[in-house]
């Protein structure tokens, strides 16, 4: 037995970017020092999920759950935990104030999540292909090989019911179904890792958790359809991800579990990467086969659909990260048990980036059918600060808005849609009070616009034209006839768009006219912001019976807009106002109102 | 061919397998508005006008780009497919120059139709025109991307069809924009210049220069002896612009016209075509037959093939025939033979040509040799559509004109010249000659179908008396790398070269559908002028180039025989490798 | 290791396995507590540890957490470890050695019996009710 205890210091986006990997090495530098580097193993896993309280390390077995670890109490865990068994308390995550702190499965950001495409993540450390062997990892591809012929691969997949996680859920094993029996003398295998939405974290986490299982899975697919080449095509703003999918396929190809004669058997399979340029239009399926060929990455009409014709015109099998990381789980542990989560239409868990105004911000993995509520409130610990909910944002880019009316929808594709949203990759942004459901949708199409491959009309020019729309009205320039605007060109860009990008870059504005019409309606007639966020909608004022004269305002004032004497009540000049919102945060005595 | 039953606005049809929504409409009377799609393309699927609905789904699906399927019920036109049409109309033209009454399209433009079509009176967006500079470095065409409409019909050319890959979209969103790849000056990229572009551009962002002026001019200056000669494939096209059908001969009407305009002498490029078939059916025997020089021998009349081949294929220039063009033949003769006939100062004529092509105004400047009389041999070249905006705006009523003949002495000629305007045609005009200069026997029947038809490569074997030629006949660039790797390839393991004799020309059809032809020009266009030129051909009492009495009068006056010194002087050219990119 | 066939696949499975045990959290319903305070580890309680891992190495069993806490408050009888096990009593044992900490582990845990003999103190109910909010396993 070589190791008494185990460190796992999360390694994901989230506490990466806080530093996480400078306290791996102090913690191994530490562990030398004080001579128990052989007592203790410590390793930089995947993404724990719990980003909002990152850096995050686990100690076990000892099941200590610290949270906001800086690098240098790496000193304070070897001396005090490792060498003498005493937790350091003040790191280990307490839900609340007055409770003590908490074992990890009684973490109520845990408690509903249900963890499957996320399962290695965390837990071991992503450049080792023993570990992830050790967790089963390409069981899987063994079972497949050695004991299924291709059609049994599609009636597990069948039975288990997994739709595709790219946010189209179209039923995976019909899509396989269909590329396997088109008549050619080539096929291929391609994984969509271009995760391009704002904010969506999910399939970066899985490659760079857990980089393996994607490729057992391309592997998997392979066999069942008959491919013996497959590409994964990643944004090239991941380099870590890049990185660690490069080392997964020289192990696993060191192993013999990928390239020539895998496990013996007669089957060949290679895995290529191919970076992306900076195109979220390259996440559109057509416009990324096109991408891989080297054409401009644009979309082209469908039908013929990739499985038909897709890369270099052969039949292609084209899924995104997060349905090839079910597949070999699906494999190993039976299409039953998978069947057995979610509701009834769709199967399995959905990995997402819940973000935005709420306490627990990170990563999550639920069950298909988990309700928004659940989500909002258990996992995400509520609104942060004691503000009020106001609506949630799904799907990215493409989704549209649910408000507290439908808190309690089961999450899944149906469901979802029926609310004018969609599921979309997995994108889950928290808004409250003070955020201006105006300012999101323009947000949004500020996004799409600048994203938009250019080859329709409908998204080229309706997106611009919206974005301006919506811009004139956040700046209280907004008229009824720009209402009607929005309505014909967010129809003709749904119904006239080439591709996803454009039928649904109108959805945010569609989506939250329609439930906050009132705020839309208050930007245009009253030129006035309801959430106080539109700043040239913004107006801030003194309060004379709370201001003292204290001149704090009038000092901090970029542009000298307030006067007033010492002690005497203080004025803003609203024509020199620019609205910056520096008195309104350092008067001490709320004098300063926002309207 | 297996046939599909569907239904289309409720009226019951069968059309073949893969037809789109778009041509099986056309069976039910009904032309789905579109802007982006054109016959000589794969669907691009660009635009978003052409949406249609199928029966049961609420979604819209484009006509161009989506094939019938078995029990679809198709509707090509509601309300809601209206106002979507409506609306992407209005968007293009919210991006579009409001410059109708001053562009080179006014009349002729697809998006002006579209506005019309749909009734157009207002503009209920804003309007964001992105200004560009137009670019009009090559002596041929100009760009003017204020006006694209993003349809991509100009790329796909470039690229697919004409295989040069000058033309591409740069940028992104509605920051995208049609330019020269690498955003170089078009006479900086590859650019041939054989205006395909052009040719298929529906509004006013590619066009032709427009030289007309600069023969207005002329015909206005007294001093100036201004003659003019017409291309063969002019003559099956320029009625279109009148509203004749696409192959209406109008020879003679052409010939009246140009009388009409001012010119003093009005000359056919025909007679330089039997000329050119005399030089360079001699210089097949002389490579062929002799030994003498590179098998395959390979045409040049066509300017844009020779710049493609200087660009792209510069190890292969010993196989081109250095016989100039039957333009700059006639040119050359017009400028001594003719000058010195009428006595007069060569450096006075101003010699126009009229041209179904955008590439020749590249031509009568591309080398010394096209000076070869002392002054530039033709000094303004103008193509069919400027020559039908000029007769146009006299008010002439080319319709009803009596029909006239060309000057005799650089205006008679035979069938095989004429042919040199389809594909195919060159080829056969050499042949009726070659079969001569080798055998010494006259053919009994001329027609060389082989070499006829729409296909990309023609290929044959031809039977001289024993001797085995073997020929090939390429029409758009993309086709031609075909032909060119195999005869590579041959040469490279010592093998027997697969043809002895090359024609090839850069667009498809031939120069009946030349970058500066009439609007229009698809396939069904193509047939119907090829067949213009063929029956002209045979109306001809006279069908092989070495029977053209006016030819055998120049050479026994002037040339001397064919690859005399006199005729290398005037009648031949140089050619140079040149770089893709000169910047 | 060069290219695998799925023996060796599975063999490389089962080796490694046991060593990622330790990581999980999920499915170890038997926790062994053993006192790593000052007085403990001058008793030896780092052996009875290692001792208890070794054991529970050799007899396969895999879904025991061994902890280590501080002080467990009985310093005069160190090394002391604590036993939460479902369908046995908590336990606190005194005096534990290597040799008695295999013997736990076979009696107890295996055995299912408790070992009178070293038996030191059996937390009350309301004692450990109140310590962690939860009702004993």
């Amino acid at each position: 037995m070589a190791f008494k205890q185990y460190i796992l210091v999360c390694g994901g986006t989230g506490c990466e970017s806080s530093n996480s990997g400078n306290l791996f090495k102090n913690l191994i530098r530490e562990a030398e020092e004080a001579g128990v580097r052989e007592d203790v193993q410590i390793v930089k896993t995947g993404c724990f999920g719990f980003c909002e309280r990152g850096p995050i390390a686990k100690v076990l077995p000892d099941e200590a759950f610290y949270v906001d670890v800086k690098p240098e109490d790496a000193q304070e865990i070897i001396s005090e935990h490792v060498v003498k068994g005493r937790a350091v308390e003040r790191l280990l995550y307490k839900e609340s104030e007055s409770k003590e702190h908490a074992r990890i499965d009684e973490i109520s950001f845990y408690q509903k999540q249900f963890r499957v495409v996320l399962r290695n993540c965390g837990f071991i450390n992503p450049e080792s292909i023993d570990e992830y062997i050790a967790r089963d990892g390409y069981a899987a591809l063994g079972k497949v090989l050695s004991e299924m012929k291709p059609e049994d691969v599609i009636e597990e997949l069948k039975a288990a019911g997994l739709r595709g996680r790219g946010g189209a859920g179209f039923p995976t094993w019909m899509k396989w179904n269909f590329t396997r029996q088109v008549e050619s003398d080539v096929r291929y295998i391609v994984c969509n890792a271009d995760e391009g939405d704002p904010g969506a974290y999910m399939d970066r986490s899985v490659l760079e958790g857990d980089p393996h299982t994607v490729l057992e899975a391309m592997t998997i697919a392979g066999y069942t359809i008959g491919a013996a080449q497959g590409y994964i095509y990643i944004r090239a703003e991941y380099p870590l991800a890049i990185e660690r999918l490069k080392l997964a396929i020289a192990q696993a190809k060191e192993y013999g579990l990928l390239g020539e004669k895998i496990l013996g058997s007669d089957f060949s399979f290679d895995i290529e990467i191919r970076l992306g340029a900076g195109a979220f239009v390259c996440g559109e399926e057509t416009a990324l086969l096109a991408s891989i060929e080297g054409e401009r990455g644009m979309p082209k009409p469908r039908p013929p659909f990739p499985s038909v014709k897709g890369l270099w015109g052969k039949p292609t099998v084209i899924n995104n990260v997060e349905t090839w990381a079910n597949i070999p789980v699906i494999i190993s542990r039976g299409s039953e048990w998978f069947a057995r989560i979610g509701t009834e239409t769709s199967k399995g868990t959905k990995v997402f980036a819940l973000t935005g105004k709420i306490n627990n911000s990170g990563l999550i993995e639920v069950p298909m059918g988990t309700s928004l509520r659940d989500i909002v409130y258990n996992i995400g610990g509520g609104i942060a600060n004691g503000k009020k909910f106001k609506a949630v944002q799904t799907g990215g880019p493409s989704g549209g808005v649910i408000t507290s009316d439908f808190l309690d929808t089961p999450i899944d594709y149906e469901h979802l849609q029926e609310l004018g949203s969609i599921m979309g990759s997995g994108g889950m942004i928290v808004m409250d009070e003070d955020d201006c459901i105006v300012d999101v949708a323009k947000y949004y199409l500020g996004f799409t616009v600048d994203e938009s491959c250019g080859k329709c009309a409908p998204c080229r020019v309706g997106g611009r034209k919206l974005y301006n729309i919506l811009d004139r009205i956040s700046r209280g320039q907004g008229s009824m006839e720009d209402i009607e605007r929005i309505q014909t060109i967010g129809f003709s860009m749904q119904r006239a768009s080439l591709c996803g990008l454009g039928q649904t870059a109108p959805n945010p504005v569609l989506s939250s006219y329609k439930y906050f019409q009132d705020e839309y309606l208050a930007h245009i007639n009253e030129k006035r912001c309801p959430a106080g966020s539109c700043k040239e909608l913004v107006t801030y004022h003194i309060l004379p019976d709370k201001c003292i004269g204290c001149t704090l305002c009038a000092r901090r004032c970029p542009v000298n807009a307030i006067t007033g004497e010492r002690k005497q009540t203080h004025v803003i000049d609203q024509d020199s106002c620019i609205k910056c919102g520096e008195c309104y945060e350092v008067c001490k005595f709320s004098a300063v109102v926002r309207a | 061919m297996k046939m599909v039953k569907c239904n289309i606005n409720g009226i019951p049809m069968e059309v073949p397998e893969n037809t789109s929504i778009y041509k099986a409409a056309l069976q039910a009377q009904v032309k789905i508005p579109t802007l982006c799609y054109h016959p000589d393309l794969p669907a691009w699927a660009a635009c978003g006008i052409c949406v249609a609905k199928i029966e049961g789904s609420k979604k819209m699906v484009r006509a161009c780009a989506t094939n019938v399927e078995e029990n679809m019920s198709i509707i090509t036109h509601d309300s809601e497919l209206q106002q979507v049409r409506r609306t992407v109309i209005e968007l293009i033209l919210s991006t579009h120059p409001n410059d109708c009454l001053r562009c080179s399209r006014n009349g002729t433009c697809e998006l002006q139709r579209l506005a019309a079509e749909f009734g157009i009176r207002e503009m209920p967006f804003e309007m964001n025109v992105e200004p560009i500079p137009q670019d009009d470095s090559t002596p041929s065409i100009v760009l003017n991307p204020e006006k694209c409409v993003k349809c991509g019909r100009c790329v796909n050319v470039c690229q697919n069809v004409q295989n040069v890959y000058a033309l591409e979209f740069l940028g992104r969103g509605d920051k995208v924009r049609m330019a020269p790849a690498g955003d170089v000056l078009l006479d900086e990229s590859p650019c041939i210049k054989c205006g395909q572009c052009s040719a298929h551009c529906p509004v006013g962002a590619i066009f032709e220069r427009d030289d007309t002026r600069t023969v207005w001019n002329a015909l206005r200056d007294p001093e100036t002896h201004c003659v003019v000669q017409v291309a063969p494939a002019v003559r099956v096209a320029i009625g279109e612009a009148f509203g004749l059908p696409p192959g209406t001969l109008t020879t003679g009407k052409i010939f009246a016209a140009l009388r009409r305009l001012g010119f003093s002498a009005v000359f056919d490029t025909n007679f330089g075509a039997d000329l050119t078939i005399m030089e360079e059916g001699s210089e097949f025997v002389h490579r062929f037959v002799k030994g003498k020089g590179e098998i395959p021998l390979i045409t040049t009349c066509c300017p844009s093939w020779v710049d493609y081949l200087e660009k792209f294929y510069p190890e292969m220039i010993p196989h081109f025939s250095t016989a100039k063009s039957p333009q700059m033949m006639l040119a050359a003769m017009t400028k001594t033979y003719y000058a010195k006939q009428e006595k007069l100062d060569p450096c006075k004529i101003f010699h126009v040509s009229v041209m179904p092509c955008t590439s020749k105004k590249y031509e009568i400047s591309r080398a010394q040799d096209m000076f070869s009389s002392g002054c530039q041999d033709i000094d303004v070249s103008i193509t069919t559509r400027e020559l039908a905006r000029m007769i146009k705006s006299t008010g002439i009523d080319f319709v009803s004109l009596p029909d006239e003949e060309a000057d005799t002495a650089l205006g008679l000629y035979t069938g095989a010249a004429t042919i040199f305007g389809a594909t195919g045609g060159v080829m056969e005009a050499a042949l009726r000659t070659a079969t001569y200069l080798v055998t010494g026997r006259e053919l009994a029947k001329v027609e060389f179908n082989q070499v006829r038809g729409l296909d990309g490569v023609k290929e044959a074997t031809i039977d001289l008396d024993g001797t085995e030629v073997r020929i090939a006949v390429a029409h758009s660039i993309s086709n031609v790398s075909r032909v060119l790797d195999k005869v590579k390839e041959a040469k490279a393991a010592g093998k027997e070269p697969p043809y002895h004799f090359i024609e090839v020309m850069a667009c498809r059809g031939g120069c009946v559908a030349g970058g500066g032809q009439p609007y229009g020009g698809d396939d069904e266009v193509r047939k119907l002028r090829i067949a213009g030129l063929y029956q002209d051909d045979k109306d001809h009492t006279l069908r092989c180039s070495h029977h053209n009495p006016a030819v055998k009068k120049l050479y026994d006056e002037f040339l001397g025989e064919p690859l005399s010194e006199t005729s290398h002087k005037y009648l031949h050219t140089h050619y140079t490798a040149r770089p893709l990119y000169t910047k | 290791m060069g290219k695998m066939t799925l023996e060796d696949l599975k063999k490389l499975r089962e080796e490694k396995r046991r060593d990622l045990q330790m990581r999980d959290t999920e499915n170890k319903n038997i926790q062994i507590i053993v006192g790593m305070g000052t007085s403990g580890i001058a008793a030896g309680a780092k052996q009875t540890l290692d001792a208890f891992l070794d054991e529970l190495s050799d007899q396969n069993l895999t879904n025991v957490a061994v902890k280590q806490t501080g002080s467990l408050g009985l310093d005069h009888a160190e090394p002391t470890v604590e036993v939460i096990m479902p369908d046995m009593p908590r336990v606190i044992y005194g005096r534990v050695d290597a040799e008695v900490a295999r013997k736990i582990v076979r009696k107890h845990i295996i055995g299912k019996a408790l070992l009178n003999g070293h038996i030191f103190d059996r937390p009350a109910a309301d004692i450990v009710q109140g310590k962690s909010g939860k009702t004993e396993a």
